[in-house]
């Protein structure tokens, strides 16, 4: 899809990042007006954007609008830099922004991605942009934009609570495991993207940038570093991250988001991390010692 | 001075319109704690229009709604910035619909209904929180063991009295409801009644009640306004009003009651 579009006509015929300068333009200038409302997710114009909707647009167009020549790119999907999707984002971006791409978190200057944060921790020097299908944390809750503005515009999130209340009366515990919803400085809800709440603590006084990019619903939201980030809970239900009874069974790390790997027929499953640019560091870290 | 006890709502000349259509005239009245406030008058006369204004959902075209609390300065409720109105209100007035469905969420257990108004001012311990809501379900005479059902497996008179409890789970001091009453069978009714005397006098509340029966307003209220095309056209203790009715329009609703 991405490629076939990069692919159109001369190579020469589209602007550098692919997206023409005035869009880029507007791009940046709600990127910078939601670096300084942290949480806030700022409109961006309803200039059709040449970009087949479903494939990250949101993080596409954020990405197109920041990179620049000297940057080094870093595309994931569900942890792994080796699907379709990852392959042909990071792609597209080799050509039509001549930059270099990586698999490496430590390398990379801009880390996009989809469902996972890099299990290493960001740096000063680099930015992470999400893509985002749903920016709005109450939108599961209520169905009119009216309203949800309202609600944030007066800061009033007992409905949210409300949700992890009934987790808790129906089930004994927050069953909510992905997308669970974060408080901003201490002012906005917002959503984390749909990553396992796992993630959610390393956005709290990350070093580096975050931007999420919602392109169906033309968001952008941001966390400037060394900002606080709470996901939202109960003093006798504290927030908790999921956790394994086993390590990975590749690396060893006992640290990592784990996915499950099926590993014959019979149905027998190990443990390995779901960032795989970590798991490979820590392998080759191990072989080098 | 101080030791005069100020009204918690003084309402002053309030007037709404709609596309030129007077639907409260120069509405003036006080309300202290303690004290039931019955509004009667036919329908369309501008009943549930004031009732909005009165609880921030709907801004008055003229007059004044002044609301005096303990540990506040005085305030006019329409001059408040609209944030600061916003996180005022859901802290001293609550609003009770006449369709229990419009003040309850249908989807969310009866804890986390009367629950919710709590943590929307800030409470965040579970256990508190679920201790306090089964406490009013036992106040609004609900099994406490229900706290995890759904108001849909709620009977109506149920479902208002969850209504009621998550109403007055934040202990408000201004109490609006409109047609509490409403649509329920007579013997639900009568026990609602007995059940919102009760709270009445146990929390001290300030209620606005707004109904169109007499009997209702008789049983709950001190004192009456009776509304006719938007203008208050008689006002007075419930007893003298409903014995010794004044203007034509009231002895007119009063006896059309008795008649039935
Ligand atoms: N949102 C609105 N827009 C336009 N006109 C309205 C609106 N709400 C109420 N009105 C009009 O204002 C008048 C008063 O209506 P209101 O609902 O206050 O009456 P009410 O006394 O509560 O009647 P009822 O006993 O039937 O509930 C009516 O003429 C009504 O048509
Ligand atoms: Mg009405
Ligand atoms: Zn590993």
């Amino acid at each position: 899809m991405l490629d076939d579009l990069a692919l159109n006509g001369e190579a020469e015929e589209y602007s550098y990042g692919f997206l023409d300068e005035q869009t880029k333009r507007m791009i940046r200038r709600a990127i910078l007006k939601a670096v300084s409302i942290p949480g806030y997710q700022v409109p961006f114009g309803d200039r059709e954007i040449p970009l087949p909707p479903g494939w990250g647009t949101g993080g596409i167009q954020v990405t197109a609008s920041i990179i620049g020549k000297t940057d080094c790119l870093k595309v994931i999907d569900q942890g792994a830099d080796d699907t379709t999707n990852a392959v042909s984002i990071r792609r597209f971006f080799a050509r039509v922004a001549r930059v270099n791409t990586t698999e490496s978190t430590g390398e990379a200057t801009i880390v996009q991605s989809r469902h996972r944060i890099p299990e290493r921790p960001l740096q000063d020097d680099q930015i992470l942009v999400m893509q985002v299908p749903q920016p709005e944390p109450l939108r599961r809750l209520v169905t009119s934009e009216v309203e949800t503005r309202k609600l944030h515009a007066f800061a009033r999130y007992g409905l949210m609570q409300v949700r992890l209340y009934e987790d808790i009366a129906r089930y004994g515990n927050i069953v909510m495991s992905h997308d669970y919803p974060v408080r901003v400085h201490d002012r906005y809800l917002a959503s984390p993207s749909p990553v396992p709440k796992f993630d959610n603590p390393k956005l709290h006084r990350s070093r580096a940038l975050t931007i999420f990019g919602a392109g169906r619903e033309r968001r952008i939201y941001a966390i400037p570093p060394f900002t606080d980030v709470r996901s939202i809970d109960f003093d006798d239900h504290p927030f908790e991250r999921q956790k394994w009874q086993s390590c990975c069974a590749r690396c060893g790390a006992e640290d990592s988001y784990l996915d499950e790997m099926l590993l014959d027929d019979a149905g027998n499953t190990q443990f390995v991390c779901s960032d795989t640019s970590y798991c490979n560091d820590r392998l080759s870290e191990g072989a080098s010692r | 001075m101080s030791d005069v006890v100020k009204p918690v709502l003084q309402v002053n000349g309030l007037t709404k319109v709609f596309d030129r259509r007077l639907a409260c005239q120069d509405i003036s009245f006080t309300l202290h704690r303690g004290e039931v406030l019955g509004i009667v008058g036919e329908s369309g006369s501008g009943k549930s229009t004031l009732l909005k204004c009165l609880a921030g959902l709907m801004p008055p075209d003229a007059g004044n709604i002044t609301l005096s609390l303990p540990d506040r300065e005085e305030c006019d409720l329409w001059r408040l910035e609209e944030a600061e109105r916003e996180r005022l209100l859901p802290t001293i007035l609550a609003i009770i619909h006449q369709n229990a469905r419009d003040g309850l969420r249908l989807d969310v257990s009866a804890g986390g209904n009367i629950s919710e108004p709590l943590m929307t001012n800030g409470h965040r311990h579970y256990g508190t929180l679920r201790s306090v809501a089964m406490e009013w379900l036992k106040n609004v005479e609900i099994d406490p063991a229900r706290v995890d059902d759904l108001p849909q497996t709620f009977s109506g008179g149920m479902q208002q009295r969850l209504q009621i409890a998550r109403g007055l789970v934040t202990h408000p001091q201004l109490v609006l409801m409109d047609e509490p009453t409403g649509g329920l069978d007579v013997s639900v009714q009568a026990k609602l009644l007995d059940l919102l005397r009760r709270l009445v006098r146990e929390f001290n509340l300030a209620v606005v009640i707004v109904t169109h029966d007499l009997g209702v307003a008789r049983l709950l209220s001190d004192r009456l306004m009776v509304m006719q095309s938007g203008r208050v056209i008689e006002t007075g203790l419930s007893d003298r009003v409903l014995e010794d009715p004044r203007q034509p329009y009231t002895q007119l609703l009063v006896s059309s009651v008795l008649q039935v």
